[in-house]
C-alpha cells in the first residue's frame, strides 16, 4: 500500500458553511448551556453583589444543594443516551429516604450497613426494569412508569408517616464538611462529583460506555454489529436504579429524614437537567458533563430566584420550562441539519 | 479434480415467518476463495438467509455447518466470532459515533479495560489506509453519505477478527446488496478489495440486484425463487438471459403464447414529459413520454426500479435531477398533491399499507382522494357522493355492493378495485397503476385489464407495471424496459415484439 500522506476528505463537502458545521458539532449544546450557566451567573454577580451573591460559598452550594440531582441525572443520562427513558427516578429516591430512615430509625442497623442495603435495592429494582423492557420488549416509558408506582406505593407499605432520623452518625455525616480555603463542600457534594467523574470514565473510556452510546444511535444496527445490545439495556437501568438510590441517600442526608412524599416529580428534574445538558432525547448524542451544567442552570435559577426574593418558588418551574423548551428547539435544529 | 471442501454448508434450511414461508428447505454451500452469487427476486428470500445463517432469525429447520462442523449460530456475535462478517442490505452502523468506533466497535482496543483512543484510531486510519479508501476516521459517520458508509462497514466486517478477542479472523465475508447506494468508481472499489480478499482465501457471499456486476466479479452463483432453491451454477456456465428465466421460473415456450388482442390506435398528443428525470438511489435519469391515450407498460425485474420510476412520477419521492412538463405546465413534483392536482393518480403497488384504510367503508375509502382534491373545508354533498359512490361500484363490479362494508373483509380483487374506484372518481388524465393484478383471482385480474383497455380508449393515460410480461404486452402501446434502475429501452408494441424479445432486453440492456 502507499504510504504517501493523503489529504483526508473533508466530511461531506455540502456542509461547509461554518455555522452549519458549528450546529453539527455534538459539542455544541453543551457548549451553549456552560455559556447559558456562565452568563446567568455573571448577571447574578451583578445584580445581587451587595447580597453577597460574589461569595465562593454561594457557588459551591449549588453542588451541596443539588448534589442528589445531579446524581440521578447522570443515571438518567445514561438511560437517555442509550435511546431510553427512566420515569421511576423520584419514587426510587423516595423510598430510599423511606428504607433508610426505617432502617437506620426503627430497626436500628448501622448507617454504614444500610448504604449498600439501600443501593442494592435500587440497583436490584433498575436491574428488573431492564430485564422487562429488554425482554418482553416494552416500552421504557411503560415499565419505569409501572417501576414509579410500585416504589411510591412501597414507601407507604413501610410508613405512612415521614420518619425523622436522629441517628448520630447520620447527622455528623450530613455535617462534615471538607474545607477548600474559599468555602467547603459537603459529604454529598463530594459523593456527587465522584459519582459524575466515574460516569465521564465509564461513559468514554469503557466498552460497555460506547455501546450505550451505539445502542441509543440505532439499536437494529448494534444487535446486526454483534454488540451485546440486551445487557446493555438492562446494565443501563441498573445503573440508573444505583444512581436513583444513591441520590436517595444523599437526599435523605441532606434532609434527615424519610417521608414517603419525598422527590415526587424528582424524574422530570432529572430528565431536564438532561436534556439542558444538552443530551438528544432520541439518544446517541450528549455528554456528561452537558448533565453537570444542566444541573448547575437549575440550581442557579433556585439560587437567583431565592436571592430575588419576592418571587414565588413557583418561577423556578416557569424557567425551567422556558429553558427546556428552547433546549428541545436547539435539538431539532441540530437532528434536522443532520438528516439533510 | 477432487472440489475442495466448502467452507460454508448450509442444508434444508427452513424459515417461517408468520403467514410467510420465507425459505423452504434451501442448500447453500460457499467454498474458500470464492465469489459466489446468491441470486432471485425482490423476495426471493435471499436476505432471510443471510440473517438466518448470521444468526439475525433462529433457523426453523436444516443445518449449518462451518469448515466441517455443525454449528448453531444465535447471535451476530456468535457469526463473527465463528468468523462469519456480515454487511447487511439496511446500513447497519450507528451514525452517531466515529468512523474509527464504527469499525471497532466491541472489540475496541483496550489496556485493563480502558479503551486506547489513540490507538484504535491509528489502527482504524491503517486498515481504511490498507483497503485504498480515502476517509477521515475521526469523523462522525453521519457526516459521510451514504456510499461512504456502506463501504465503512464493509471495512468493518473485513476488519472484524483483526484485533483482539475477536477469534477466528474472516472466513466468510457476506455483502447484501451494498452497491446499491454507490456509483460506478464506488463499485470498482469495491470489487477490488473483494478480489484482494479473494485471493487472501475468504469466501465472499455477495448478493446485488446489478446482473453486469455478478458476470462481472462472481465465480458461482445460486439462484433462489419464492424462497426455495432453484439451483446452483458457475457464472461462466450460465448466460444472462437463462439467469432470467430461472429467477422468474418460467419457461420460455410458456412466454411465447401470443394472445390475440388490437390496441386501440388513437393514441393523442403528449401529455407527460419527463425529462432527465431520475434520483440517486432510486432510479437513474431517464427520458419519458406519455400520450392522451396510452398505455405505457414497464417491464423489468423486480427491484429494477419500475416502482421507483413510478414514485417519481406521482412525487412520493422527490427527483433530484430534470424536471416533468403535464400538458405543457411543467409541475414541480415536491409531493404527491403537486401531482394529483396535475391529474395524476397513483394506485401503490402495496395497497394494504399505502392505500386503503381496511378500517373504513368502502364508501369512505372511495371518496377518499375526491375529497382530499376538493380540499377538506368544502365537504362533497352526501347525495352526490352516494350517487358517485353507487356508480363506481357499479361500473367497476365491486362486490360486495356495498357500500358500508368494511373494506379489510374485502377480497383482494375487490379491494383493489376499490383503490381503483377511488383514482377514477377524481377523473385522472393520468392514472399510474402499480402491480394492480398482484395477488388477486383470474377472474378479477381479467376484469382490471379490461377496464384498463377501456379507459384508455375513453382518453386516459396509463401507465402499467404488472411482474407478467404477458400482460403487459398485452395491454401496452408502448413497452418501456428496466433493468438495473435505468430505463434502457422504450419500445413500440407490435406484432413482432414477443415475451422472449422482451427478456432478452433486460438480459442484455439493449433493444436490437
Ligand atoms: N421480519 C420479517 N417478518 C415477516 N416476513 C418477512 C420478514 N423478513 C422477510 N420477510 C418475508 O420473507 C420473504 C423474503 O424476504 P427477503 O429475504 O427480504 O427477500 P430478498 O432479500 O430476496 O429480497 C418476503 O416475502 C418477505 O416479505
Ligand atoms: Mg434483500
Amino acid at each position: 500500500m502507499s504510504t504517501a500522506t493523503k489529504t483526508p476528505t473533508v466530511p461531506d463537502s455540502r456542509t461547509t458553511s461554518k455555522g452549519a458545521r458549528l450546529l453539527g458539532d455534538r459539542r455544541l449544546p453543551v457548549l451553549v448551556t456552560a455559556t447559558l450557566f456562565l452568563a446567568m451567573y455573571i448577571a447574578g454577580l451583578s445584580r445581587y453583589t451587595n447580597y453577597g451573591f460574589g461569595e465562593p460559598q454561594v457557588f459551591l452550594n449549588l453542588f451541596i444543594d443539588n448534589g442528589y440531582l445531579l446524581v440521578a441525572a447522570v443515571g438518567a443520562t445514561f438511560v437517555i443516551l442509550s435511546g431510553g427513558i427512566d420515569l421511576s427516578v423520584g419514587s426510587v429516591i423516595g423510598f430510599t429516604t423511606m428504607l433508610t430512615a426505617w432502617l437506620v430509625e426503627k430497626q436500628g442497623l448501622p448507617i454504614l450497613v444500610v448504604i449498600p442495603i439501600a443501593l442494592g435495592v435500587g440497583a436490584f429494582g433498575g436491574f428488573l426494569m431492564g430485564y422487562v423492557i429488554h425482554n418482553f420488549e416494552i416500552q421504557p416509558f411503560i415499565v419505569t412508569l409501572a417501576g414509579l408506582f410500585l416504589f411510591r406505593g412501597l414507601c407507604l407499605v413501610i410508613s405512612k408517616e415521614s420518619i425523622s432520623i436522629g441517628d448520630a452518625s447520620v447527622s455528623s455525616m450530613a455535617q462534615a464538611q471538607a474545607s477548600l480555603g474559599v468555602g467547603f463542600l459537603s459529604v454529598g457534594a463530594i459523593v456527587s462529583l465522584v459519582v459524575l467523574a466515574v460516569a465521564f470514565y465509564v461513559l468514554h473510556y469503557t466498552r460497555f460506555g460506547r455501546r450505550v452510546y451505539a445502542i441509543g444511535g440505532n439499536e437494529q444496527s448494534a444487535m446486526l454489529m454483534g454488540l451485546p445490545q440486551g445487557g446493555t439495556k438492562i446494565a443501563v437501568y441498573t445503573v440508573s436504579g444505583f444512581c436513583s438510590a444513591l441520590a436517595g441517600l444523599l437526599f435523605t442526608l441532606y434532609i434527615q429524614s424519610g417521608d414517603p412524599l419525598h422527590a415526587t416529580g424528582m424524574e422530570l428534574d432529572a430528565i431536564a437537567a438532561v436534556v439542558i445538558g444538552g443530551t438528544l432525547l432520541t439518544g446517541g448524542s450528549g455528554y456528561i458533563l452537558g448533565t453537570l451544567f444542566g444541573v448547575l442552570v437549575l440550581g442557579l435559577i433556585k439560587s437567583i430566584i431565592q436571592f430575588e426574593g419576592t418571587l414565588s418558588s413557583w418561577w423556578t418551574k416557569i424557567a425551567t420550562g422556558v429553558l427546556l423548551c428552547a433546549f428541545i428547539l436547539i435539538q431539532r435544529a441540530m437532528t434536522t441539519r443532520k438528516k439533510t | 479434480m477432487a472440489e475442495p471442501l466448502p467452507v460454508l454448508e448450509m442444508t434444508g434450511i427452513v424459515k417461517e415467518f408468520p403467514g410467510v414461508r420465507a425459505l423452504s428447505g434451501v442448500d447453500f454451500r460457499l467454498f474458500p476463495g470464492e465469489i459466489h452469487a446468491l441470486m432471485g427476486e425482490n423476495g426471493a428470500g435471499k436476505s432471510t438467509l443471510i440473517k438466518v445463517l448470521t444468526g439475525v432469525y433462529s433457523l426453523d429447520g436444516g443445518t449449518v455447518t462451518l469448515d466441517g462442523k455443525a454449528v448453531r449460530i444465535g447471535s451476530p456475535l456468535q457469526a463473527q466470532q465463528a468468523g462469519i462478517s456480515t454487511v447487511y442490505q439496511e446500513v447497519n452502523l450507528c451514525p452517531n459515533l466515529s468512523v474509527a468506533e464504527n469499525i471497532f466497535i466491541g472489540r475496541e482496543p483496550t489496556r485493563a479495560g480502558r479503551i486506547q483512543w489513540k490507538r484504535m484510531r491509528k489502527e482504524a486510519a491503517e486498515l481504511v489506509d490498507r483497503l485504498g479508501l480515502d476517509i477521515d476516521v475521526t469523523a462522525p459517520l453521519s457526516s459521510y453519505p451514504l456510499a461512504v458508509q456502506q463501504l465503512v462497514a464493509i471495512v468493518r466486517s473485513v476488519g472484524t477478527g483483526d484485533s483482539d478477542g475477536a477469534g477466528a479472523g474472516t472466513k466468510v465475508l457476506v455483502l447484501d446488496e451494498p452497491t446499491s447506494s454507490l456509483d460506478r468508481d464506488e463499485v470498482l472499489e469495491l470489487f477490488r478489495l473483494m478480489r484482494q480478499l479473494r485471493d487472501e482465501g475468504v469466501a465472499i457471499l455477495f448478493v446485488s440486484h446489478f446482473l453486469d456486476q455478478i458476470y462481472e466479479i462472481c465465480d458461482r452463483m445460486t439462484v433462489l425463487r419464492n424462497g426455495a432453491l432453484v439451483g446452483e451454477h458457475l457464472v461462466s456456465e450460465l448466460d444472462q438471459v437463462g439467469l432470467i428465466h430461472l429467477m422468474i421460473g418460467k419457461a420460455m415456450d410458456q412466454l411465447e403464447e401470443l394472445h390475440e388482442h388490437q390496441l386501440h390506435a388513437d393514441v393523442g398528443e403528449a401529455l407527460l414529459h419527463a425529462d432527465g428525470l431520475g434520483r440517486t438511489g432510486g432510479i437513474a435519469p431517464f427520458d419519458l413520454e406519455i400520450k392522451k391515450g396510452e398505455v405505457v407498460g414497464l417491464a423489468g425485474l423486480l427491484g429494477s426500479g419500475r416502482t421507483e420510476l413510478a414514485r417519481l412520477l406521482f412525487g412520493a419521492d422527490q427527483p433530484d435531477s430534470g424536471k416533468v412538463t403535464i400538458g405543457g405546465k411543467q409541475v414541480s413534483m415536491s409531493a404527491p398533491n403537486d401531482a394529483i392536482s396535475a391529474g395524476v393518480a397513483f394506485c401503490s403497488e402495496n395497497r394494504k399499507t399505502e392505500g386503503l384504510v381496511p378500517d373504513l367503508t368502502v364508501r369512505e375509502n372511495i371518496i377518499l382522494a375526491l375529497q382530499a382534491a376538493r380540499g377538506w373545508t368544502r365537504p362533497i354533498p352526501a347525495a352526490q357522493r352516494d350517487e358517485l359512490v353507487a356508480k363506481y361500484i357499479k361500473a367497476l363490479d365491486i362486490r360486495p355492493a356495498n357500500p358500508e362494508a368494511r373494506v379489510g373483509q374485502l377480497s383482494g380483487g375487490n379491494q383493489q378495485k376499490v383503490l381503483l374506484a377511488r383514482w377514477l372518481i377524481t377523473q385522472p388524465k393520468l392514472l399510474i397503476l402499480d402491480e394492480p393484478t398482484r395477488g388477486i383471482d383470474v377472474g378479477a385480474k381479467a376484469e382490471i385489464q379490461k377496464l384498463v383497455v377501456s379507459l384508455s380508449e375513453e382518453g386516459m393515460s396509463v401507465l402499467y407495471i404488472a411482474a407478467e410480461l404477458e400482460e403487459v404486452l398485452r395491454l401496452s402501446h408502448t413497452i418501456g424496459v428496466l433493468r438495473d434502475r435505468k430505463l434502457v429501452a422504450q419500445i413500440a408494441n407490435g406484432p413482432e415484439i414477443t415475451p422472449t424479445r422482451i427478456l432478452e432486453t433486460i438480459a442484455s440492456g439493449e433493444h436490437q
